[in-house]
């Protein structure tokens, strides 16, 4: 009987992607990790719908109405919910925005660019509404592991992950949390 | 606003009164805001050419110090103090009721300019508040019927030496008198006595007296003095400090008021000592209504021989002593600080070692000691050691004062030699039904009855003075809250598990009063405190969070009756959150709003 794995899936809210591309960066190492975790829902495997999981992992904060639900959704699905990299922890370079009016921002970009034709703010219902500040994940749910990055080395999540999926603590070598 | 060759004119007048030195670039802009009422880019670079640095070290004084602005302000610059204390007292309602009669949103300027109205930190009236700041002088005692003169007063534009006297008065009062109030003390005792038997013999006095530092942390005064001594150096200084910040603390003011002579000779037995020929007071920008006085004291002890040249006609005994107002920084209390501000630059804490004692003013040897720790050695000086000794406790020599306010029949201050229970201290100033105290101001610690018998000394509780009295109709939060922003404004910003820290543990503690919070936050809150604890720099950021943690230990019902019964809420309004989209846009469909049951359905 083969052991049953662990189920893992990922997102990416307001983020740039960056971490995920950190992700397959693990390279070969993907294969050690596939032996012992299957992918949920994840932009790596396109399933659209969330089933029950044992991880969740996050990139980005929280923009819109959408993210919301998303997150809400992975929290209410997830065993363990893990914030990875600085727009998950803190909002990151999207939460620059938060220093001016949401209607400042969006005014910029759709009434006062250059070309534009019947300029508006677009209201379809379609699109998500944005929040009037960017916000850390842990802002609106509960949060249980904090990742740090932008985004984390592939070396860093190799750590985090090997420890976390071994059921030890979570110590990350210096060299893997500093930037500069 | 001024022409541009009269501001420079003016500007150049007061830094010449200051002999062009840096290191009154503090006094300086003081000055200079009192003549322009703010300062402008154009006056920070005059001052900046007039003493020849740059305008960046001017402007990182001029944005640091909270009663200084920037940014236009008013004629009338009236600041309530918004102590817990002064909250007791009714203080929000008078503050509305003033911005309303006068016509100003708090927190900003009049459209003619005219007046600002805002708060500041605890002005240290504690015992006859409300109270409040205008141009700097102490307001005391007020009333709506003394707030409705004063808008009369404001928009007549009379100046303030025209108003009220009794708008000004500060009582000092001094319900329990022990050794150091309690006792006369002839001027020039201690020097005679320093001038007889000699700096050795005063030392082997002091050393004798046990007197540890009367601010609150306790260092032995002697080992300072005998560091300092010591040290190399032909320049040596002494400091008093009299930024008294810690909210709910005010002897420092009464010694300062009533008992300068006896400070002042305490600094300059200090002087002869260390071997040092200069001193400077630090005193609290609030204080500012006794710096005349002040000044006036001074004059006369150097007209008595007992201050300036030749001392008591010693040739070899010459010492003088500066006064030095501070802005509106809590943090310039921490003695580091103080030497910086004191040089002329912001208050951001110095790495320790080395100390002062070694490495203080202008790098040079210097002793920084207490107002009350100054008046405790001049009269050791007279009375010896051993006097001083036979009260208090095994570690904790001599009496303290404290600063009593809050809920109780007789705020005021009062002088107990260390040892005296809480218990009993709340006895003699009449608190019917108190709840729970705020030992040492809040950086120190909340206590409730279980711990009234202990006892006020540096092997029990230590204090620099500070004794907020909450009675059983408070609730303890309200408190905890306002210590919690009170942190917020005044970290200095220099380290991140301060300036971040202090801001974390505000929201907190604004979630959990809101009713939003969760167990989890308090877990939070707990976790968040012993980060600051261990990873500030400096004083004020590891004792920020002692209201928040000794409150959850000791008082966990007041956090406890408003925590939601969910694991987690979030931490902001996330529907509110989408009212400016839904403005923008003219949405209102189902996908526009962020339901509460669509939050709590998918909460864990």
């Amino acid at each position: 009987m083969i052991e049953s794995k662990l189920k893992v899936a990922t997102c990416s809210l307001c983020g740039c992607f960056g971490c995920h591309m950190s992700l397959l960066d693990l390279d070969e190492r993907l294969f050690d990790l596939a032996e012992k975790i299957e992918f949920d829902r994840s932009p790596l495997t396109d399933i659209k719908e969330l089933g029950e999981c044992d991880i969740g992992i996050i990139e980005g904060g929280i923009a819109n109405v959408e993210n919301v639900h998303t997150l809400l959704e992975f929290r209410a699905r997830c065993k363990v919910l893990i914030a990875m990299g600085a727009c998950a922890i803190s909002g990151g370079v999207p939460a620059m925005r938060n220093q001016y009016e949401l209607k400042d921002c969006l005014e910029e970009s759709y009434t006062r660019g250059t070309g534009l034709v019947d300029a508006q703010i677009p209201n379809d219902p379609e699109i998500p509404l944005l929040l009037d500040q960017v916000h850390p994940i842990h802002e609106v749910v509960k949060i249980d592991y904090f990742l740090p990055g932008c985004p984390p080395s592939a070396d860093a999540i190799w750590t985090f992950v090997s420890q976390l999926l071994a059921g030890q603590p979570i110590t990350l070598p210096y060299t893997q949390i500093h930037y500069d | 606003m001024m022409e541009s060759s009269a501001l420079i004119q003016t500007i150049r007048d007061i830094v010449q009164r200051h002999n062009k030195m840096p290191t009154r670039l503090l006094q300086i802009l003081r000055e200079v805001q009192d003549s322009l009422t703010w300062l402008s880019a154009e006056a920070i670079n005059a001052v900046a050419g007039e003493l020849g640095i740059s305008p960046d070290k001017v402007r990182s004084v001029a944005t640091f110090y909270s009663f200084l602005y920037t940014e236009p302000h008013g004629s009338y610059d009236i600041l309530f103090s918004d102590n817990i204390t002064d909250r007791m007292l009714g203080n929000r309602e008078l503050l509305h009721y003033l911005s309303e009669r006068l016509g100003v949103e708090i927190n900003s300027t009049r459209k003619d300019g005219l007046v600002s109205v805002g708060t500041t930190s605890c002005t240290g009236m504690c015992d006859q508040g409300p109270a409040a700041l205008v141009n700097g002088y102490a307001l005391t005692r007020l009333t709506k019927p003394r707030l409705d003169r004063i808008v009369g007063l404001v928009n007549a534009k009379t100046p303030l030496e025209q108003w009220p006297r009794e708008f000004f008065e500060v009582v000092s009062h001094i319900h329990r008198a022990d050794i150091l109030l309690g006792r006369h003390f002839a001027d020039g005792a201690a020097l005679r006595a320093v001038l007889k038997r000699g700096p050795d013999a005063i030392v082997e006095e002091m050393v004798k007296s046990g007197l540890r530092g009367q601010g609150g942390a306790g260092f032995k005064s002697a080992a300072k003095w005998i560091s300092c001594r010591n040290a190399p150096g032909e320049v040596k200084y002494v400091v008093c400090n009299a930024d008294e910040g810690e909210p709910g603390t005010f002897k420092d003011r009464v010694l300062m008021q009533d008992f300068a002579d006896l400070v002042f000779e305490g600094m300059t037995v200090c002087g002869r000592v260390i071997g040092a020929r200069q001193g400077f007071v630090y005193l609290r920008g609030e204080y500012r209504y006794m710096v005349d006085a002040l000044k006036a004291t001074l004059q006369s002890r150097r007209e008595a021989g007992l201050l300036g040249e030749a001392i008591l006609g010693d040739p070899g005994f010459s010492f003088d002593i500066d006064i030095h107002l501070g802005a509106g920084a809590y943090v310039c209390g921490e003695e580091s600080a103080l030497i910086e501000s004191l040089e002329g630059k912001h208050g951001v804490p110095r790495i320790r070692p080395p100390f002062p004692t070694t490495h203080g003013y202008l790098n040079q040897p210097t002793v920084v000691n207490n107002v009350e720790t100054f008046a405790s050695a001049a009269k050791i000086a007279v009375q010896g050691g051993d006097w001083f000794a036979s009260r208090g406790t095994a570690e904790s020599k001599g009496t303290k004062l404290l600063s009593l306010s809050g809920d109780c029949e007789r705020p005021g201050i009062y002088e107990y030699p260390f040892g005296v229970t809480v218990r009993q201290v709340l006895e003699d100033c009449g608190a019917k039904n108190p709840q729970g105290i705020q030992m040492a101001g809040p950086a120190g610690h909340m206590i409730s009855e279980k711990l009234f018998d202990r006892r006020i000394c540096f092997e029990d509780l230590a204090t620099g003075g500070s004794f907020m009295v909450f009675d059983h109709s408070r609730d303890i939060l309200d408190g905890i809250r306002n210590f919690a922003h009170f942190f917020v404004h005044e970290s200095c910003g220099f380290c991140t598990p301060c300036r971040v820290g202090t801001s974390l543990m505000r929201d907190l503690v604004d979630k959990v009063h809101t009713g939003h919070g969760t167990r989890a936050d308090l877990e939070e809150m707990r976790k968040l405190g012993q980060i600051m604890r261990v990873g500030s720099h400096c004083g004020l950021g590891q004792t920020a969070p002692n209201p928040v943690l000794d409150s959850l230990d000791q008082f966990p019902e007041s956090y406890e009756r408003r925590l939601r019964s969910t694991a987690f809420e979030p931490a902001f309004d996330m529907n509110a959150a989408l009212e400016q989209a839904r403005w923008l846009t003219g949405r209102t469909d189902p996908d526009a709003y962020l339901d509460e049951e669509i939050l709590q359905g998918a909460m864990p």
